[in-house]
C-alpha cells in the first residue's frame, strides 16, 4: 500500500515546534511568540495542500485518504493508523486554522511565554491526533493528551480574579476550580470510554477502526461474548453508553455542561478560543466517527433521548446565556446553545439513518461544528480584547463604547450576528439544514428548540446593547482603546470566512456532503 | 442567461456595495458616502426600470416570468438551487420599492442636514442639537451621517433580495437582513434609552414571528422537496398534494405551513398581537420610519403572504369556504385594522399616529388576502407604499420645520413631534402641507382622485361581493376611523393658527426633502389609475383595469373581478367623506382633545394602547429575565447540577479522608510501621553482637565454624 507522510507531518510538526520553543531563551519573548506563530503556520499550509489534493480526488472513491499505517503495538492489534475523510479533514482544517489565530491572539501574554506557546502547540498535536486517528487506542491516547496542556493553560494563565466556594466554606481560586473541574469531568467520561475501547479490542482482536466497524456490525445480537457471559446486544449497549457519556461530556450535552462555562470563562483568551473552537468539536466528532458507525442500532434506539437533551441544551443554554452579567460567561453559554443544534442533527441522523433528512441533518451538524468554531472563537477573542483593556468582564461595567471604538463595535456586531445565525453569514445555513433535517424526524423537539433560537436573539442583543450602546460608562470608556492591528489580523480571517461560508458554502458543504453520504449512505 | 436576467440578479448589489464601501473606506467623507448610497439606489432604480419595462411588455408574464437559477447548496445527491424571478407580483412590488427607496435616500441627505456645520455639543448616538453660526442657532449635521447611509444601503439590499428571490430561502435571507437593519436603524440614536429599547423590541418581536416562519420554511421544504415558488405555487399537482397531506392539529400540510409562515408576517407586518414594535420603531430617524413602514419591512410581510397565496388558499375556490390559514388571516387582519385605528385616534405624536395607521392598513391587506381578494390586497400594498412613504417623509419634514422653531426659541423642552405644539403650518411649509394633504387624502380614501380610494374600495367591494359581511363591516368602520384621525392630524398640524412660538417660526425644508415629497405625491394619486374597475360608473372603462389583468396573472387560475355593486361604493364614499368632515369639525378650533371628555376612561385606555406593552412586560419580558438568571442559571446549573457535582466531589473528598484515617493509617501504615518496628526491634536486639571487639568476633566465627564442621560431618554425612 502506498504510504504518504503528510498526515504525520501535520500531526507532529506542532509537537516538534513545541519542544524547540520550550528550549528557546526565556528572556526573548518576541522570539518565542513569532517562532510559535510561524510554527503554527506549517500545519496550516500542509492542511491546505492536503485539502486541495483531497478536493481533486474523485467523489466515487469514498473512504479514507492519505492513509498511513505503521506497526505500533502489534501484540494487541493496535497500529499507528491515520487517515482523513471529508469529516476529519474539515475538523483538521478548523484546528490548523484556529491555532495560528489563537497564538497571534496570545501575543499579549507576558508570563512564561515559552511554556505557554509550547503547551499551545502541544495541544494542537493532541487535537489533531483525535481527528486523524483511525485506531481506537491511538485515538484515546490523543484524546487524553489534549487535556494536559489545556489544564495548565487554564490553571496557570487563566484569569487572576475570582474564587469559588466549595463545601464547608473551602475556597479556591476560580481558575483552579475551573481547570480542575474541566480535567476531572473529562477524565470521568474517559474512564468508561477506555473500558469500552478495551472491550471492543478484546472482542474484535484489533483496535483498527475500519476493521472493527466491519466485523462488529456483522455480529448477531443473540450471540454471546466474553466467554458466554453476555450477549452481543448487551455488550453493545454498555459500550454504546460508555462512548456516549464520554462524548456527551465533551460536547457538552445538557446536563453535562457545567464545566464549560467555568473553563471557558477562566481560560486565557486564546484558550477559550480553542476550547470553544475545537475542543468541543472533539465530542461531536466522536459521535459521528465512532458512535453512529459502531452502534447504529443503539443509536437509533436512544436517538430520542439525545434529541431531547439537545433541545434542553439549546433552550437552557440560551436562557442561561441571557441570564449572565459576565460577558465571557454569556459567550460560553452560547456554545452550549449552539452545540445543541449539532447534537440535534446527529440525533436525527441516528434515528433515520440513510434518508435524505438524515443526510441534510448531518450536513448541517458538521457545518455547524465548523461555523461555531469560527464564530465562537471570534466572540471569545472579542471579549478578550475588551478584557485586556478594562480587566473586567462585568457587562454592567461596560456601556456606550460604540462612539469610542467604532471599528471594534462594527466587528462585534458582525461576529455576534454570525453567532446569532443571521442569514448571509455562516451560522444560518448550518442551523437551517439541521432544523430542516430534524423537523420530519423529531418534530416536537425541533419545534421546541425554536424557543432557544428566539432567546439566542435575546442574549446576543444583550451583549451588544450592554457593550456598545447604552449610557457611556466614562470610567471604562476612558481606558478603552480601539482594536489594534495585530488584533485585526486575528479577527479578519474569521470574519472573511464567516461571510464567505454564509454566501457561498458550497466548497465546504460539498466535501462534507460527500463524506456524509459515504459514511451514512 | 440573457441581459434582463443578469440585470435582475444584479439589482440588489449596488446598495450592498455602497454599504461595504462606506463602512470600509469612505466613512470619514460624508459627501462621498451619500453619493455612493444615493448613486447605488439610483442604479438599482434604473436597473429595475429596465427589468420592469421588459416585464410589463411581456404577454402573460405569469406564465413566462423572467427567471434564472443557479445551484447553491449541495444536499444529498442533488443541489438546492436559488434564483431570481420577476412575475407580475414581484414586478409591481419591485416598482414601488425602487421608487420609494430612491426617494427616501435622496430625502435623507436633507433630513440629516447635509451642508450644515458640525454641532457644538453633538455626540455620536444622539440626534444633532444644532450649532451656533454667526450668532444664530442653525441645525447641525448628523454626527454619524455616513454610517446612516451605509445602514440604509444594507436595508435596501435586503428588500431587493427579498423581492427578486424565486424561492423562500433567499426571501428569508432578505427578510432577516432587514430585521438586522431595522435593529441598527431604530437604535441609530442609541444614546437615547427609548431608541435602544425600541430597537431591541423590534428585533425580538419580529423574531418571535421569524422562528415560526423558519419552521414553516423547513416544513415546506421537507413536504414539497423544494422551496422554489414556481415549483410549489404554480403547480396544481403540488398544491393538491400539500392540501391533501394530513398534518398535526387536524390541518393539512398546506394549512399548517401556511399558518406557520403567516405568523412570520404577523411579526414582520406588525399584526395583532405582535404589533407592539412598530409604533416604537419611530424612535429611529424619520427616513428609517419611511423605509420600515412603506418601502421595505412591513411591506415584505404582506408581500410574503401574497406570494404564498396559492399555498395559503390551496383547496379553496372562489366563493367556497375559506381554508384555516385564510380564516386566520381574515380574522387577524380585520381585527388589527380596527384595533390599530382606535389607538391612532388617541395619539398625539405625529409619527405615532402614522405608525398605527400603518398597522391598520396592513390589517386591511392581510384581511383582503384572507378573504381571497388577492389582487385588491396587492393593489393596496402598492398604493399604501407610496402614500405612506409620502406621509412619513412629510411628517419628517414637519418635525424638521418644528426643530427650526425650537432652535430659534431655544426652548428644548418643546416636543417637535407633538401635534398639539403645531398648528397653522400650512402657511409656513406650503409644499409639505400640500403633499401631506395628498398623502392624507389617499390614506383616508378620498374618492376618485386618490390611489388609496381605488385600492381600499376594491377590498371593500370584494368583501361585500363574496359575502364576508363581518369583515366588510369591520373594515368599513376602520376606514371611517382612518379618515377621522387623518383629518385630525392634518387639522392639528397644518390648519388653524400656530399654538406655540416654535410653530410660528417653523419654515419650509430644503429641496432635497420637498422634492421626494412631490414625486411621491404624484404616485399617491396616479398609482390608483391603473386599477379602476371596468364597470365603475362614468369613469370605469376609460382606462383599462390593467392592474387586475396583470397581477391576476400571478396565479394559476386568473381571479375574476368582482361585479359592481353600489353598496360597497357608497359605503366607502360615506366613511371617507364622513370621517374627514368629522375630523375637521371636531379639531377645527380645539385647544385640547375633545375626545378626552367624550370617551372618558376609554380614551386613557386608547392613549395607552390598551396597555399591551405593560401586559407583555409583565407576562413575558420580566418572567423571561427571571427564568434566565434565577432558574436556568442559578437554580438549574449552579444549584442543581453543580450542587450534584460538588456533592460527588465532597463525597470523594470525604471518602479519601475516610480511607486515609480508617484504612491507610491504621491498616496500611500500621502494617508498614509494624514491619519497620519489628525490624528495628530485631536490629536493636542483635546489635549487641556488634561490639567492635576483634577478639569477640574471632571467638564467634570460631564457634560458627566449629558448629558448621560438626553439622557437616555428623548430620549431612551419616
Amino acid at each position: 500500500m502506498n504510504q504518504t507522510i503528510w498526515l504525520t507531518l501535520i500531526l507532529f510538526s506542532p509537537a516538534v515546534a513545541a519542544a524547540v520553543i520550550a528550549l528557546l531563551p526565556r528572556e526573548n519573548k518576541a522570539l518565542a511568540r513569532w517562532a510559535a506563530f510561524a510554527a503554527s503556520l506549517i500545519p496550516l499550509a500542509l492542511t491546505l495542500l492536503v485539502w486541495f489534493a483531497f478536493d481533486a480526488a474523485p467523489v466515487a472513491e469514498a473512504g479514507y485518504k492519505f492513509v498511513e499505517r505503521r506497526v505500533w503495538y502489534a501484540a494487541i492489534g493496535s497500529a499507528y493508523h491515520l487517515g482523513v475523510d471529508g469529516l476529519s479533514l474539515t475538523m483538521v482544517l478548523l484546528t490548523t486554522l484556529l491555532t495560528p489565530l489563537a497564538i497571534l491572539a496570545s501575543f499579549s501574554v507576558e508570563e512564561k511565554v515559552n511554556a505557554y506557546m509550547a503547551l499551545f502547540l502541544f495541544l494542537e498535536t493532541g487535537m489533531l491526533g483525535v481527528f486523524l486517528s483511525l485506531d481506537l487506542l491511538l485515538f484515546f491516547v490523543f484524546w487524553e493528551i489534549g487535556l494536559v496542556p489545556m489544564y495548565f493553560l487554564i490553571n496557570q494563565w487563566g484569569s487572576e480574579k475570582g474564587e469559588r466556594e466549595l463545601w464547608g466554606g473551602m475556597k479556591v481560586s476560580a481558575r483552579t476550580y475551573a481547570s480542575f473541574k474541566f480535567m476531572i469531568y473529562t477524565m470521568a467520561g474517559s474512564l468508561g470510554l477506555l473500558l469500552a475501547i478495551q472491550l471492543l479490542g478484546v472482542v474484535n482482536q484489533t483496535f483498527d477502526l475500519p476493521s472493527i466497524v466491519a466485523q462488529w456490525n456483522s455480529l448477531s445480537n443473540s450471540d454471546t461474548l466474553l466467554g458466554g457471559w453476555a450477549s452481543v446486544g448487551a455488550v453493545k449497549t454498555w459500550a454504546f453508553w460508555a462512548f456516549v457519556i464520554a462524548f456527551a461530556i465533551k460536547v457538552p450535552v445538557w446536563p453535562f455542561h457545567t464545566w464549560l462555562p467555568d473553563a471557558h470563562t477562566e481560560a486565557p483568551t486564546a484558550g477559550s478560543m480553542i476550547l470553544a473552537g475545537v475542543l468541543l468539536k472533539l465530542g461531536a466528532y466522536g459521535f459521528l466517527r465512532f458512535v453512529l458507525p459502531l452502534y447504529p442500532e443503539q443509536s437509533n434506539q436512544y436517538a430520542g433521548v439525545l434529541a431531547g437533551l439537545a433541545t434542553m441544551a439549546i433552550i437552557f443554554g440560551a436562557f442561561a446565556a441571557y441570564g449572565q452579567k459576565d460577558f465571557k460567561r454569556l459567550v460560553a453559554y452560547s456554545s452550549v446553545n449552539h452545540m445543541g443544534f449539532v447534537v440535534l442533527g446527529i440525533a436525527a441522523a441516528a434515528r433515520a439513518a440513510g434518508t435524505l433528512d438524515a443526510n441534510v441533518a448531518l450536513n448541517g451538524a458538521v457545518l455547524q461544528m465548523f461555523n461555531h468554531g469560527l464564530s465562537a472563537a471570534g466572540m471569545f477573542f472579542l471579549v478578550g480584547v475588551i478584557y485586556e483593556r478594562l480587566h473586567t468582564r462585568d457587562l454592567d461595567a461596560y456601556g456606550g463604547f460604540f462612539p469610542k471604538v467604532p471599528v471594534y463595535g462594527g466587528i462585534l456586531i458582525f461576529t455576534s450576528m454570525a453567532s446569532l445565525g443571521l442569514p448571509g453569514l455562516n451560522g444560518f445555513i448550518s442551523e437551517f439544514l439541521v432544523v430542516r433535517g430534524s423537523w420530519p424526524i423529531f418534530t416536537f423537539w425541533t419545534a421546541l428548540s425554536m424557543l432557544g433560537l428566539l432567546f439566542t436573539g435575546a442574549y446576543i442583543l444583550k451583549g451588544i446593547a450592554k457593550t456598545l450602546h447604552g449610557p457611556e460608562n466614562h470610567e471604562a470608556a476612558h481606558h478603552l482603546t480601539e482594536i489594534n492591528t495585530r488584533e485585526l489580523w486575528v479577527i479578519a480571517p474569521l470574519m472573511a470566512l464567516m461571510l464567505w461560508l454564509g454566501v457561498l458554502p458550497g466548497w465546504l458543504l460539498g466535501v462534507i456532503n460527500n463524506a456524509m453520504q459515504a459514511l451514512f449512505g | 442567461m440573457n441581459l434582463t436576467e443578469i440585470i435582475t440578479w444584479l439589482l440588489p448589489l449596488p446598495p450592498l456595495l455602497a454599504f461595504g464601501l462606506i463602512v470600509l473606506f469612505t466613512n470619514k467623507n460624508n459627501r462621498l458616502s451619500h453619493s455612493l448610497a444615493v448613486g447605488a439606489a439610483a442604479l438599482s432604480f434604473l436597473g429595475s426600470a429596465f427589468v420592469l419595462a421588459q416585464a410589463f411588455t411581456t404577454e402573460h408574464l405569469g406564465e413566462n416570468p423572467i427567471a434564472s437559477r443557479l445551484p447553491w447548496l449541495p444536499v444529498g445527491g442533488g443541489t438546492l438551487d436559488v434564483g431570481v424571478l420577476i412575475d407580475p407580483l414581484s414586478a409591481v412590488t419591485l416598482a414601488f420599492v425602487a421608487v420609494t427607496v430612491l426617494m427616501i435616500f435622496i430625502y435623507s441627505v436633507g433630513y440629516h442636514n447635509f451642508g450644515q456645520p458640525v454641532g457644538d455639543h453633538d455626540h455620536k448616538g444622539l440626534p444633532p442639537h444644532g450649532a451656533k453660526e454667526h450668532g444664530h442657532a442653525v441645525p447641525s449635521i448628523e454626527p454619524m451621517y455616513a454610517r446612516f447611509f451605509a445602514f440604509i444601503g444594507l436595508f435596501a439590499f435586503g428588500m431587493y433580495t427579498l423581492v427578486v428571490s424565486d424561492n423562500l430561502l433567499t426571501l428569508f435571507v432578505g427578510w432577516e437582513i432587514m430585521g438586522l437593519c431595522s435593529y441598527l436603524l431604530i437604535g441609530f440614536w442609541f444614546g437615547k434609552e427609548s431608541a435602544r429599547e425600541a430597537a431591541k423590541k423590534a428585533f425580538m418581536t419580529t423574531r418571535v414571528g421569524d422562528v415560526f416562519m423558519l419552521l414553516g420554511v423547513v416544513y415546506l421544504y421537507s413536504a414539497a422537496g423544494t422551496l422554489s415558488f414556481r415549483e410549489i405555487l404554480f403547480n396544481e399537482e403540488m398544491l393538491n398534494h400539500l392540501a391533501t397531506t394530513p398534518s398535526w392539529f387536524g390541518l393539512s400540510a398546506a394549512g399548517l405551513i401556511g399558518i406557520l409562515l403567516f405568523i412570520g408576517t404577523i411579526g414582520k407586518s406588525a399584526q395583532f398581537p405582535l404589533h407592539v414594535w412598530l409604533p416604537d420603531a419611530m424612535e429611529g430617524p424619520t427616513p428609517v420610519s419611511a423605509m420600515i413602514h412603506a418601502a421595505t419591512m412591513v411591506s415584505a410581510g404582506v408581500y410574503m403572504v401574497a406570494r404564498l397565496f396559492p399555498l395559503l388558499s390551496a383547496g379553496w375556490h372562489e366563493g367556497g369556504a375559506l381554508t384555516p390559514a385564510m380564516t386566520a388571516m381574515s380574522v387577524i387582519g380585520a381585527f388589527t385594522a380596527l384595533f390599530a385605528a382606535t389607538i391612532a385616534v388617541a395619539q398625539n405624536d405625529i409619527k405615532r399616529v402614522l405608525a398605527y395607521s400603518t398597522i391598520s392598513q396592513l390589517g386591511y391587506m392581510v384581511a383582503a388576502l384572507g378573504i381571497g381578494a388577492f389582487v385588491a390586497a396587492v393593489f393596496h400594498l402598492v398604493t399604501h407604499a407610496f402614500f405612506k412613504a409620502l406621509l412619513f417623509l412629510g411628517s419628517g419634514s414637519v418635525i424638521h420645520g418644528m426643530e427650526h422653531g425650537v432652535l430659534h426659541t431655544g426652548d428644548h423642552k418643546v416636543d417637535p413631534q407633538n401635534m398639539w405644539n403645531m398648528g397653522g403650518l400650512a402657511g409656513k411649509m406650503p409644499t409639505t402641507f400640500w403633499t401631506f394633504l395628498v398623502g392624507g387624502m389617499a390614506l383616508s380614501g378620498f374618492p376618485l382622485i386618490t390611489a388609496g380610494f381605488w385600492s381600499k374600495d376594491e377590498i371593500l367591494a370584494d368583501a361585500w361581493g363574496n359575502g364576508h359581511v363581518v369583515v366588510f363591516g369591520v373594515l368599513a368602520l376602520s376606514a371611517l376611523l382612518t379618515a377621522f384621525y387623518t383629518m385630525r392630524q392634518i387639522t392639528l398640524t397644518f390648519l388653524g393658527k400656530p399654538r406655540t412660538k416654535e410653530a410660528e417660526h417653523a419654515h419650509e425644508t430644503p429641496l432635497t426633502m420637498t422634492g421626494p415629497l412631490m414625486v411621491l405625491a404624484v404616485f399617491a394619486i396616479a398609482a390608483g389609475w391603473v386599477g379602476i374597475p371596468e364597470h365603475f360608473p362614468f369613469i370605469g372603462g376609460v382606462l383599462p383595469n390593467w392592474f387586475h389583468e396583470f397581477v391576476g396573472g400571478t396565479l394559476l387560475e386568473h381571479p375574476h373581478a368582482v361585479d359592481f355593486d353600489p353598496i360597497p361604493l357608497f359605503t366607502s364614499l360615506g366613511v371617507a367623506l364622513g370621517g374627514l368632515l368629522l375630523g375637521y369639525l371636531v379639531y377645527r378650533e380645539a385647544k385640547t382633545d375633545p375626545l378626552k371628555k367624550v370617551l372618558g376612561p376609554v380614551h386613557r385606555v386608547l392613549e395607552n394602547k390598551y396597555y399591551m406593552d405593560e401586559l407583555y412586560d409583565w407576562a413575558f419580558v420580566r418572567p423571561s429575565r427571571r427564568i434566565a438568571h434565577d432558574f436556568a442559571y442559578m437554580f438549574v446549573d449552579r444549584n442543581l447540577i453543580d450542587g450534584f457535582l460538588h456533592a460527588v466531589g465532597e463525597l470523594s473528598y470525604w471518602l479519601g479522608g475516610f480511607f486515609r484515617e480508617k484504612f491507610d493509617r491504621p491498616v496500611v501504615n500500621g502494617f508498614g510501621d509494624w514491619v519497620a518496628d519489628t525490624a528495628q526491634w530485631f536490629g536493636n536486639a542483635i546489635r549487641k553482637v556488634q561490639s567492635g571487639s576483634i577478639q569477640q568476633y574471632m571467638l564467634l566465627s570460631m564457634l560458627l565454624a566449629f558448629i558448621g564442621v560438626f553439622f557437616y560431618l555428623w548430620v549431612l554425612q551419616p
